[in-house]
């Protein structure tokens, strides 16, 4: 049979969402009541009067809740979700603010409605009364530390954190060159087209709770909410819908709406939904990408970098439910490819009047990449040398992998890359772009008065990242297969690629298999979707958990023909004798076998009933066997694994206007053995677009008194295709992980 | 700002939708995005920003790619409206547009797709062999967060292709 890892196949989750047949947060409780929220218009300010009464006579109105209304565990902080030893002061919001808004855009009071449009005008009649407190937006403001966010945290700072390896101040002291450079990225966010949304049942009869959220994780929010509302994990479900895109945002959990509206549905006994809206996403859920950095870079004539020091600046605005994990990405990720001879790193998080800041799409990874990259052609620059030169000098190579940096990483462990070729990525990338006769190209389109320009970036990507995620393979007696993983989907195509691994490893029709994720229903632990690590954690634990299952199949068919199980094989859903195809049982057939019964159910059970044969001096189920055709394992790797990869781009400028076009845009990417390329290809698609936003286009913009001045996509420019390269040139490089049973890593 | 005054009077509005006549009772203020969606309950028309930018909303308004969330379904009496869900052919199959987007991997989380779909499906009636450059114009005002619009403009190009084919 043909292998389907690696083929191009198309993907079996868009026939539905295609025919308007997806199932996205708000298609579903068309029962429920709606939720609205009297958000702070305040950036920072003290609540002194709530008065609610101008909203009691609202037709429709169910219910208004104000902090005070809060019992027990649903009235404290949210989780501090990733604590770290440096964040030593960690603050995070109330799900409905107690005293003091901290950012625009906090929740005050909860309005519950018969529909949204009635919600709005009971919360629109609630009128709050603030005092207004000193304002602090952005970097400068929060590190002089003249104004505070919270009163209780000095210097407005959250974390200090150095990591070093070497000793890079005496390195850069000691170097030929020094160069000094102040670099700065400024906010953007994930935007997806679906904001948040959660919808909660209570059932009475059964006393669950049932949530659906549009999350990166379900498992999370379950355990944050059982939590919250004192309740046995194993009383809640919580369910991922389709998700209409993430990229990081959705991955922080609870949010205040996820901890509310399931405790207000238990309240009430009715169902109650939330479906946020583009300016609540824009003001009330999470941005990225802020931070000024200063470098100090000493290196030789022929441009190796002998001592590397940054310092940065994160601003994480008004709370860290998160912890530091973006400005940690940004401090070991920054190293990319490059080995400098010494790193020191130290950085500040500071608390701003501004909306939380948590991972969008790289993590802070992008500002890594942009503070290294351009040191890197600074170096050249200072040098008089060709910026890939530069580059390769500096590159690990492929006989140093693994490759130790001496730091650790964002999940707790060190930062050690697994595999990858740099300089062969490097000479892909020169051959796309045509680096080598770019400067002819260059001065051709200058003698017709055009002004081009290239440039190259290269990164290293940690993905895999752990702990654990597992899988579930079950064969029905159809022979459909059924298998759950536990993280979500957020439009990756995980139902796709994880189908061609079980079609290959268990040797079934990729149209008999059906996935679900997400579900905590259907497989209650797991960790989330995030840091690409779907396809390497459940993609490896969905590939073991068919490899038990298959190896089980092949367990019973062996003794149902009295064949040696080294002899057999499975092929289309069909387990039988390699070179005998007339001694075959269907795989459904061995499920139904692989269950002793006393009750035959349908005409194919009868095979399984007590007096339809069997070994009669052996238990019926052998020991250390269990009913079922199943499998059920879990993935753990050592560390996260490391992707690569280097964009190279040819524009056009005009001096007049200051518009870029974008020419040219290539891609060389390095993701490990590819599962589905087209898959991939589509990944890279959506990476550069949301890269060309973020460089040239999106900005999240505060004035000075912490008021969000683009909250739309009127003014927050998300790229049209107008924006986007037309075409995107991709070359890969296939460096297998070590670290996982198929060789993958993180697209 | 909305107004809770008028909100209790209703107003008959009768809608064709997918060739299904229906009268619904709706208060002056009701979008027309969400009367298809929850009282229609067609839910494959999905709101991306309700400010008419994103264009996850657009559905044909007697044959013409329309906002809904920008349209007051009073406005829309006796319209003739077709949403994602009328599309696909009446034996089941997929419409040309919709067909190239799943042969193309135009989509990723599909939230985006449906106004492409109906976006598409009405500029390829006007312009049934678009250029390259025609084709980014076509979806020039419809965001996407996920494909970086590479296979969208593919699949129209390609569901061009399938419309000749079949007529």
């Amino acid at each position: 049979m043909t292998s389907l890892f690696g083929e191009p196949i198309a993907r079996l989750e868009d026939d539905r969402l295609l025919r308007g047949h997806g199932a996205y947060l708000d298609d579903l409780g068309h029962d429920a009541l709606a939720a609205a929220f009297v958000r702070s218009p305040h950036a920072h300010a003290r609540i002194t009067d709530i008065d609610v009464s101008g909203a009691l006579d609202v037709d429709g109105l169910v219910a208004i809740y104000t902090y005070e209304d809060l019992p027990g565990r649903v009235a404290e902080p949210l989780p501090l979700l990733i604590p770290h030893p440096a964040l030593t002061h960690p603050r995070t919001g109330f799900p409905l603010a107690a005293d003091e808004v901290n950012h625009v855009g906090e929740p005050v009071v909860m309005v519950i409605a018969a529909d949204r449009y009635l919600a709005e005008d009971a919360a629109e009649a609630i009128i709050v009364d603030y005092e207004p407190l000193p304002v602090v937006v952005g970097v400068d403001a929060a590190r002089d530390g003249e104004r505070l966010v919270h009163a209780d945290v000095p210097g407005n700072v959250a974390a200090e954190f150095i990591q070093s390896n070497g000793d890079a101040v005496a390195a850069i002291a000691a170097a030929p060159h020094l160069l000094e450079l102040d670099l700065t990225i400024e906010r953007s966010a994930s935007s997806p087209l679906e904001g948040r949304g959660v919808l909660a049942r209570w059932d009475t009869e059964s006393k669950r709770l049932r949530i659906w959220t549009s999350t990166q994780t379900s498992t999370g929010v379950r355990a944050a909410v059982a939590a919250k509302l004192d309740l046995a994990l194993a009383d809640v479900d919580v369910i991922t819908p389709d998700v209409g895109g993430g990229f990081g945002v959705k991955i922080v959990h609870p949010w205040p709406e996820e901890v509310l509206v399931p405790w207000a549905a238990k309240q009430l006994l009715r169902p109650v939904k939330f479906t946020e809206d583009r300016i609540e996403h824009f003001i009330s859920s999470a941005h990225e990408r802020g931070q000024r950095h200063r470098v100090r870079v000493g290196f030789d004539d022929e441009g190796h970098v002998l001592g590397l020091d940054v310092r940065f600046w994160h601003d994480n605005g008004a709370y860290i439910p998160y912890g530091l994990i973006v400005p940690i990405i940004t401090s070991t990720q920054l190293l990319g490819p490059y080995k400098p001879g010494a790193y020191r790193v130290e950085f500040t998080s500071l608390y701003t009047n501004t909306v939380i800041v948590t991972p969008y799409r790289g993590a802070g990874r992008p500002q890594g990449a942009f503070v290294m990259e351009r040191t890197m052609d600074a170096i050249a620059a200072a040098l008089g040398l060709d910026r890939t030169v530069v580059r390769e000098r500096n590159f690990i190579t492929p006989d140093e992998m693994p490759y130790d940096h001496g730091l650790i990483f964002q999940d707790g462990r060190p930062l050690i890359y697994d595999s990858g070729d740099y300089p062969a990525s490097l000479a892909k990338i020169k051959a796309l772009v045509g680096w080598d006769s770019f400067p002819a190209v260059q001065a051709e389109a200058r003698e017709h008065g055009r002004n081009l320009g290239i440039g190259l970036a290269c990164y290293v990507e940690g993905t895999g990242v752990g702990p654990y995620e597992g899988a579930h393979v079950i064969v029905e007696t159809s022979g459909k297969v059924k298998v759950a993983t536990g993280l979500t989907s957020q439009g990756q195509g995980h139902q796709t690629v994880f189908a061609q691994i079980v079609a290959d490893e268990l040797g079934v029709p990729i149209g008999d298999i059906e996935v679900t994720t997400g579900d905590t229903r259907a497989f209650s632990y797991a960790v989330g979707t995030f840091a690409s690590r779907a396809a390497v954690m459940s993609g490896s634990a969905v590939a073991l958990a068919a490899r038990t299952a298959r190896a089980k199949a092949i367990r019973i068919a062996a003794a149902a023909l009295e064949a040696s199980p080294d002899d057999m094989e499975i092929v289309e859903g069909v387990v039988r004798v390699k070179g005998d195809p007339a001694s075959a049982i269907a795989i459904g057939t061995v499920a139904v076998l692989s269950n002793p019964l006393r009750y035959a159910f349908d005409e194919a059970a009868k095979a399984a009933t007590q007096f339809a044969g069997g070994d009669i001096d052996k238990p019926p189920i052998a020991e250390g066997e269990e009913p079922g055709l199943e499998g059920r394992e879990f993935f753990s790797p050592i560390r996260s694994t490391f992707a690569s990869g280097m964009h190279a781009v040819i524009v056009e400028t005009d001096p007049r206007t200051a518009e870029i076009k974008i020419l040219r845009y290539c891609v060389v990417h390095d993701c490990g053995l590819l599962i589905n390329p087209r898959i991939v290809e589509g990944q890279i698609h959506g990476g550069v677009a949301q890269g060309v936003g973020g460089a040239l286009y999106e900005r999240i913009c505060y004035d000075e008194y912490g008021q969000l001045q683009n909250a739309s996509f009127m003014d927050f420019l998300m790229p049209y295709v107008s924006e986007v390269p037309d075409g995107i040139e991709i070359d890969h490089l296939e460096t297998p992980s070590p670290l996982n049973p198929l060789g993958i890593k993180g697209a | 700002m909305t107004d809770a005054g008028l909100a209790d009077v209703l107003f008959d509005v009768r809608l064709v939708v997918n060739g299904i006549v229906h009268t619904v009772a709706v208060p002056a203020r009701r979008l027309l995005s969400d009367c298809l969606r929850h009282d229609l309950r067609l839910t494959g028309t999905h709101v991306g920003c309700e400010h008419g930018v994103c264009g996850a909303c657009t559905v044909l308004v007697d044959g013409v790619a329309t906002r809904s969330c920008l349209m007051l379904t009073v406005s829309a009496d006796n319209a003739e409206i077709t949403t994602v869900e009328g599309l696909t052919e009446p034996d089941g199959t997929l419409s040309p547009v919709q067909q190239a987007f799943a042969d193309c991997h135009g989509l990723q989380c599909g939230f985006c797709t449906p106004g492409f779909l109906t976006t598409i499906t009405a500029a390829l009636a006007d312009i049934p062999d678009p250029t390259h450059d025609e084709a980014r114009e076509i979806i020039g005002g419809n965001l996407c967060r996920c494909t970086g619009y590479q296979n969208i403009v593919k699949a129209v190009l390609r569901a061009a292709e399938l419309r000749r084919q079949l007529s």
